[in-house]
């Protein structure tokens, strides 16, 4: 998380804080488990009234931010969620409202203001089955008929996809991509549970089978959506970091805090020096990765050259330091740390999840090499 | 300038621009590398330090040195943000490097802390106009880490002390002109009570610079035997006995190095920046193994911990600047820097192939990957090791009990010392 907050950001980020504390503590997690959605309506409204779902979207339809940068706003709620692994579809929610607000010219108006206030939820569908579950590979097919278009495909995992009003549908129109908001309950359209990592973030498949929608529900123009989707790609990367530092971030603080309590032979484990020393390294890693989490989500809010850069920086780098030292905070708490009652997984949990989504760290340090070989002309 | 004295930022970049464009040349790739390589004769070398002290000059001139020292010492007495807008403006560009650490940070920085009057007046407006190189007479040949146990003694005579030991890992000292000196004053009291710090002039009688050859025949390192150096009192920095206050500072400034606001580094030079991973992707194009996957998820890899590092020290900069985090947190920087740039030759190493064990002039980047390798670890142990960063961030930044020492409350004359080494 940013160190220097604005007082309006750093009261924003704090309410919602609050607000995390106060409606999804670890024991409403634990009981969410057995939930179908994961999150509750009144919970969704609560977060949607503080603003959680409008900071994305433009002044004229609804929206507005706290710092001018919506994204860096956002980014504190999703540091927030990560450091509580609080539930509900933030990422996704807030992804389609900016692209029905930046291209969907004014048809869009109703279901934005939906989203807003949380009556709805949305979600985008991006990834397809396996091995097309990578960031540059849609397939699904969106086909133009007269005052219509057809789609015939399937994508997963799709965020809260079992109670999303809205599906945002990135696929293929000839050599393009087109995007499609499909109402969930139209003809054709099928969706069945995953199993997930999450404890209450819920994924599911969802089936096209020739899905037909009024040509008006396409998101900007047919074939022409692929920079929109990069655009997506890019901010559910840098809301998914945010998180994942946030989850990282409680992991740390947790592990600390058991290291000075914990005794083993008369003495508490922070006084090893072996320990001691992966303190220090896990410590350089967390920083490093609000770091880089600030420093990708600036950059794509502010529009700069290296955005690209920084958010695969960003995803590589999280997913990879971040994941070992979430699992070094399990080494360190030993057998109570791999128990379900210890709270320590639910954040392992979220930050599993979060290195796997939009792009693993493989993926992500493939694109930086694509990059390297660009920016020195070595292609 | 605008009505508040301080020059607009826009203004000041563009002066730094048609700056650079007028009067620069290009960054030479060696410099790009940051490592320390055997690849020059010492005539191209002390070529180089006149080069820059030359630039050096130049940049005092055009205004553009010391942006954030003070007016009074010759600086420019403008903001981080200024120094940030060099930094950019300067990227390409041949800098002076030798300039910035250890002279400016921490040398300066400590002169500017605890220096008297007379000392920065004399000593800051040289150093920015390119007149003096310092170095560090810090370390000692009988411990490296452990900065505190100096057995250089400082005898005072009159007005004068009278100085007696060794100090080494000095870079350069051959082509230097003032050392900044921790030598022991007491030796009845504990360790730590018992230093002082002092200038002096290295080239002088009394101070024999010897260049200590590395594993790949590098003689950038020095050691210097000190015999009866005699230094005027008007020369120690700070108070007599109270050389650890200064050393704590001093040491700050060590770790922070290119993250000083004292210092300039142009965007993308060394692993200040993204150079160390380009230079990773030019010698795997070099051996023709670019487009394999592994090799190009390894040069993903090094442009990561690059773009990492970089942002890291300017996060951990920001934080103790502004308060948000303790000054003792630059051991965070030091440590993350040791250890990827560690990372990043290692994985230079290995996308060059074979090439990396033997290899022909012809063959550009990759003739430097196995020297790079050889000496990797150097990043881990110059400027204080990793291991002690991680004993200042477990112990003084998240607070967990120090490690046990026998040498805290006893005089040091009566601390246990081992033996020297037969090989030494």
């Amino acid at each position: 998380m940013l160190l220097a907050l604005s007082s309006d950001q750093e009261l924003f980020r704090e309410t919602t804080a609050k607000l995390l504390d106060e409606l999804v503590p670890v024991g409403e997690l634990r009981r969410l488990r057995e939930d179908a959605d994961g999150f509750g309506t009144g919970y969704w409204r609560r977060g949607a009234d503080l603003g959680w779902t409008s900071l994305l979207v433009g002044e004229h339809h609804g929206g507005g931010s706290i710092s001018g940068a919506g994204l860096v706003d956002l980014a504190l709620v999703a540091y927030e969620f990560g450091r509580h692994a609080a539930p509900g579809p933030l990422a996704v929610t807030n992804i389609v409202a900016a692209t029905l607000d930046e291209a969907g010219g004014d048809r869009f108006d109703g279901v934005i203001k939906e989203l807003l206030s949380g009556e709805a939820v949305a979600t985008w569908g991006l990834a397809e089955a396996p091995p097309n579950d990578g960031l540059d590979s849609v397939l699904l097919d969106v086909r133009v008929e007269g005052d219509e278009v057809v789609l015939n495909g399937v994508k997963r995992p799709v965020e809260s996809g079992g109670r999303a009003d809205y599906l945002l549908v990135s696929g293929r129109t000839g050599s393009g991509l087109s995007q499609v908001l499909v109402p969930a309950r139209t003809a054709g359209v099928s969706v069945s549970p995953m199993h997930s990592v999450d404890v209450t973030r819920r994924f599911s498949v969802v089936a096209f089978d020739d899905v037909r929608v009024p040509l008006d529900l396409v998101v900007g123009e047919p074939g022409a959506a692929a920079g929109q989707v990069e655009l997506q790609a890019g901010r559910a990367v840098a809301i998914g970091c945010a998180e994942a530092v946030g989850a990282m971030q409680t992991a740390f603080d947790l592990t600390v805090e058991w290291a000075f309590d914990r005794y083993s032979f008369g003495r508490p484990l922070a006084s090893y020096q072996e320990l001691k020393h992966r303190f220090a390294d896990m410590l350089s890693w967390l920083e490093a990765s609000h770091a880089v989490s600030d420093a990708a989500t600036a950059a794509l809010a502010s529009g700069s050259a290296d955005a690209a850069e920084l958010l695969s920086v960003a995803k590589a780098f999280i997913g990879d330091y971040g994941g070992e030292l979430m699992q070094d905070c399990v080494q360190m708490h030993g057998g109570i740390g791999v128990t379900f009652e210890h709270d320590l997984h639910l954040y392992l949990r979220r930050h599993t999840l979060n290195r796997a989504i939009y792009g693993t760290p493989a993926e992500h340090r493939a694109r930086l090499a694509d990059i390297v070989e660009e920016q020195e002309g070595l292609a | 300038m605008s009505s508040t004295g301080t020059e607009d930022l826009e203004a000041f970049r563009r002066r730094a621009r048609d700056f650079a464009r007028a009067n620069l040349g290009p960054a030479s790739a060696r410099t790009a590398a940051g490592a320390l390589r055997n690849d020059r004769t010492d005539e191209e070398e002390l070529a180089e330090v006149a080069r820059e002290r030359e630039v050096q000059r130049m940049l005092f001139d055009a205004g553009l040195a010391g942006i954030c020292l003070p007016t009074e010492y010759g600086g420019q007495g403008l903001t981080l943000a200024h120094q940030r807008a060099l930094n950019e403006e300067l990227a390409g560009y041949e800098f002076p490097t030798r300039f910035q650490a250890p002279t400016l940070s921490p040398c300066a920085a400590v002169l500017l802390d605890f220096g008297t009057e007379e000392q920065k007046r004399r000593h800051i407006p040289a150093i920015l106009k390119g007149e003096e190189l310092w170095m560090q007479f810090l370390s000692e040949p009988s411990g490296g880490s452990d900065v505190a146990g100096a057995l250089t003694s400082a005898v005072r005579d009159g007005d004068e002390w009278v100085l007696n030991g060794s100090k080494i890992w000095t870079t350069g000292a051959w082509w230097s002109d003032w050392g900044l000196c921790l030598a022991r004053t007491n030796w009845d009291v504990p360790k730590h009570r018992g230093l002082t710090v002092f200038i002096f002039p290295i080239r002088q009688e009394g101070i024999d610079v010897h260049r200590i050859e590395m594993l790949n025949g590098s003689k950038e390192f020095c050691q210097e035997f000190m015999t009866d150096v005699r230094v005027p009192d008007s020369d120690r920095v700070g108070d007599v006995d109270d050389g650890w206050t200064v050393g704590t500072r001093w040491m700050f400034h060590e770790r922070m190095l290119t993250n000083s606001p004292l210092v300039t580094v142009p965007v993308g030079f060394g692993h200040g920046g993204t150079g160390v991973s380009s230079l990773v992707a030019i010698g795997a194009r070099d051996a023709g193994r670019l487009s394999e996957p592994v090799v190009r998820d390894l040069v993903g890899e090094a442009r990561m911990l690059d773009i990492a590092d970089r942002e890291l020290r300017h996060r951990v900069g920001q934080g103790i600047a502004t308060g948000v985090m303790v000054d003792q947190s630059a051991a965070l920087t030091r440590l993350f820097s040791g250890v990827t740039a560690t990372r990043i030759r290692t994985i230079g190493f290995e996308v060059v192939g074979t090439a990396g064990a033997a290899w022909t002039d012809e063959d550009g980047q990759l003739a430097h990957s196995a020297d790079d390798y050889l000496m990797r670890q150097v990043s881990q142990i110059g400027g204080g090791t990793t291991e002690m960063a991680r004993n200042v961030v477990s112990e003084r930044v998240l607070g967990m009990p120090r490690e046990r020492s026998l040498d805290r409350d006893v005089p040091f004359r009566d601390v246990p010392r081992g033996r020297p080494s037969s090989r030494s």
